[in-house]
């Protein structure tokens, strides 16, 4: 059936997101000195995707302004869709509804007190109506007071009451991820936690909810349709084929394996596919292990710490449907096992030297 | 003998009726210009604002007497508490500070008006703007600033930052809006447990206050009758959200519905200090909880990526600085009611000032952490592990 207007602001969130500290609110300090040059470096190259042509005309858009535009998009096709958050009225402090106040109202586009948990049963409430709700928590990292609300009330309500009642229609936005110095409640990455909601069939009425979690950071520029769109959930999106191996990331990670396939292709001639996994929950299994019966090798990277992380949800699925695939174990370039450091974070995160070298070694096996 | 006179004559050209801002006569200044060191009156006297009351028959009293040894005390360490902020906002600019920074300045009066009316023994624990009462509970400027710049002296070794921070008795520094608060009615039972005579100082913001684990602590506190003052810092805004805007009541003394509370006026460092003795008299003499709202200000944004006027305005700020600052509060009382000369004043501010910049210019050559610090404290009580990582070459063992 026709796209609804809460899986297009999902979509736009897939897509794209949220600003980056880096390039949105702390941009305006002064220029820095030399050292502290050095210590900003950003840890990837930013390489903008080819301009979609299935949608149409294309804007140039950062991520937060896409975000925007699907959000408005949603506010204009549904009128039952309402936005809040903590200081969304304003913009939100990643900038991610600037102008959506002033366009549809202050009852439509509102501000909520600080209370994640509140937030998110008061958007089930919402969405239970059959209206559309779509939250914002303002860092990932705070969605934690909310935790309950998403995993035990919105993942079951659906299955609890035998379809009576559900809230599909509720989204929730998060920006996560690290960005150079957010420290421990500014960088974390908490997919693996809502991906092990338990009850498979209650997270079907849970992926809107899931595939909006999984958000940004940095804030770059993207082709975006200038008329509203659809791109499906759970759909991987294969962004360079290769036949040698293939590595799986989402977010800003993605940008950082694109750096690894051009080093990998001109230090060792080796031929990259890689595949933006996109949706974590339900993930595209297909996609996935399609590439790795043809290039019989696999990297997964992700930020977040390497024991329980959604990189082996993929190893584990991969090694059962392509064991005779495979030419060398299933490789994880992940966060180390500790909370995510303040200044140590150029040390802890997944940078393209390690994911090269892991690279090499499953080449070398 | 001759300071008692100069006392008493002080409390005599006060008047019986001086406003909050210790209006002496001007006879009274001309006095002070001609005296020398000794001649300063030993304490004075001061009217400060009633406090609100809830579920409270009387509340805290409606004067204050200030010496001269404490009133110098107390503006040294606000003027220091100011220009550390305004130090860390400029290294913030210069990029050598990172991450997230929460500046104090303007909520000077709360953190020291409350450490002067509790032991050091006593407990205290707060969010993420906590640079003032790392100051306040014992920690040098220095290992506060080297903290911002991660570095080693840091007193968090480095690994903190900003937001967390910590000193003996002293429980952060806590990330999460208004997760510290049942952390506090914890630590208030352990006072009662061990039968010590202490109190927890459990301290959250306006914004917070409307986060459910505050009310769910609300209800532990008064059930179990636990020594603990819930203070509600209201500086007006969380984040970028007026108070009115986020509260269905800005009554925040009365939130706690059958935990009697105060609110006070948190510009006023006497009137925070005396509160804050009544309120650790209830809580120590088992009467159970109670609740103090700070009405304070931050000169500051949220944070330094918000530069806090695009929901508020310029003159607001500027109204607040120019009629309530809690600097400028103590400096006239105390100038005005010969506790201090104002060139004695501008002397502390030179030492402030030179310990500033002492303290920066150790923030910026200290050491970073050794990297080993990326593993350490992770689990304690464990023999050193090795952290489960992506690398093969880079290996790190953890530490207790």
């Amino acid at each position: 059936g026709p796209p609804t207007p809460a899986t297009m602001a999902a979509m736009g969130l897939r897509r794209a997101a949220v600003a980056a500290l880096e390039g949105g609110l702390l941009g305006r300090v002064p220029a820095p000195s030399a050292v502290a040059a050095r210590r900003h470096a950003a840890h990837f190259t930013f390489q903008p995707d080819p301009a979609p042509s299935a949608h149409g005309q294309t804007q140039k858009m950062n991520l937060f302004q896409s975000i925007t535009s699907a959000l408005d998009n949603a506010l204009a096709k549904d009128p039952t869709a309402v936005i809040f958050g903590e200081d969304v009225a304003f913009g939100g402090v990643f900038r991610c509804t600037v102008g959506l106040r002033d366009k549809y109202g202050k009852d439509r586009v509102f501000n909520t007190p600080l209370c994640e948990q509140g937030i998110v049963g008061f958007g089930i409430g919402v969405a239970v109506t059959g209206a559309t709700a779509i939250a914002e928590i303002q860092f990932a990292d705070y969605i934690f007071p909310a935790f309950d609300q998403i995993v035990n009330e919105a993942a079951k309500y659906r299955y609890r009451s035998g379809d009576l009642f559900n809230c599909g229609s509720l989204t929730i936005r998060a920006p996560w991820g690290c960005v150079g110095h957010g420290a421990l409640y500014h960088s974390q990455s908490p997919e693996a936690f809502f991906a092990h909601c338990p009850g498979i069939k209650v997270q079907l009425i849970f992926l809107d909810l899931l595939a909006c979690i999984r958000v940004e950071t940095l804030c770059f520029l993207e082709q975006v349709p200038v008329e509203p769109y659809y791109i499906p959930l759970s759909q991987a999106e294969v962004l360079q084929e290769g036949s040698d191996v293939t590595m799986v990331a989402w977010g800003t990670q993605v940008h950082v394996i694109k750096e690894v396939a051009t080093m990998a292709q001109e230090k060792l001639g080796v031929s990259c596919e890689i595949i933006d996994l996109k949706t974590i929950l339900p993930w595209d299994t297909e996609t996935v292990c399609k590439s790795v019966v043809k290039t019989g090798r696999l990297l997964i990277s992700h930020e977040a710490p390497l024991t329980g992380g959604f990189a082996a949800e993929i190893s584990s699925t991969v090694q059962e449907e392509c064991f005779l695939n495979l030419e060398a174990p299933i490789s994880r370039v992940c966060g180390y096992d500790t909370p995510f450091p303040h200044i140590f974070e150029p040390f802890y995160i997944p940078d393209k030297w390690k994911c090269y070298d892991a690279l090499r070694q499953m080449i070398n096996y | 003998m001759r300071k008692m006179l100069l006392a008493a004559l002080s409390r005599v050209l006060q008047g019986p009726a001086a406003a909050r801002t210790g209006a002496v006569s001007e006879v009274a200044q001309v006095v002070v210009a001609s005296r020398t060191y000794a001649d300063f009156a030993s304490e004075a006297t001061f009217e400060i604002k009633k406090c609100d009351l809830h579920r409270l028959e009387e509340g805290p009293p409606v004067t204050a007497v200030l010496t001269r040894e404490e009133g110098l005390h107390y503006y040294k360490t606000m003027q220091t508490i100011r220009r550390m902020e305004l130090k860390a906002d400029q290294l913030y600019k210069q990029k050598i500070i990172r991450g997230f920074c929460h500046l104090y300045d303007g909520q000077e009066a709360c953190c020291v008006g409350l450490e002067a009316a509790i032991n050091p023994t006593d407990h205290l624990i707060t969010a993420y703007r906590a640079h003032g009462y790392t100051f306040t509970r014992g920690t040098p400027v220095r290992e506060i600033l080297a903290e911002l710049t991660g570095r080693k002296g840091g007193c968090a070794k480095g690994k903190g930052g900003s937001m967390h921070m910590y000193a003996k008795n002293f429980y952060g520094g806590n990330g999460i809006v208004g997760a510290q608060v049942p952390l506090g009615a914890g630590i208030a039972l352990a006072c009662k447990y061990f039968g010590k005579d202490e109190i927890c100082v459990t301290l959250y913001g306006d914004g917070a206050a409307n986060q459910g684990q505050v009310f769910e602590t609300y209800n532990m506190a008064a059930l179990w009758k636990l020594p603990c003052i819930f203070i509600c810092e209201n500086n007006r805004y969380g984040m970028g959200t007026s108070v009115e805007r986020a509260a269905a009541s800005t009554d925040y003394y009365k939130r706690g519905d059958y935990i009697p509370g105060l609110r006070v006026d948190g510009m006023d460092l006497l009137c925070v200090r005396e509160a804050t003795k009544f309120a650790a008299e209830h809580c120590r003499s088992g009467k159970g909880p109670i609740l103090m709202e700070l009405q304070t200000y931050r000169y500051h944004g949220h944070s330094m990526s918000d530069p806090g006027i695009s929901y508020r305005t310029r003159e607001e700020i500027q109204e607040v600085r120019s009629k309530s600052d809690p600097i400028t509060l103590l400096k006239d009382r105390m100038v005005n009611n010969n506790l201090a000369s104002v060139e004695e004043l501008k002397e502390i501010d030179v030492e402030v000032r030179k310990e500033i910049e002492e303290a920066a210019q150790f923030a910026t050559t200290d050491p970073e952490p050794p990297l080993e610090e990326l593993s350490s404290h992770i689990y304690c009580n464990e023999p050193p592990f090795e952290v489960r990582g992506p690398n093969q070459w880079i290996r790190y063992k953890s530490a207790c």
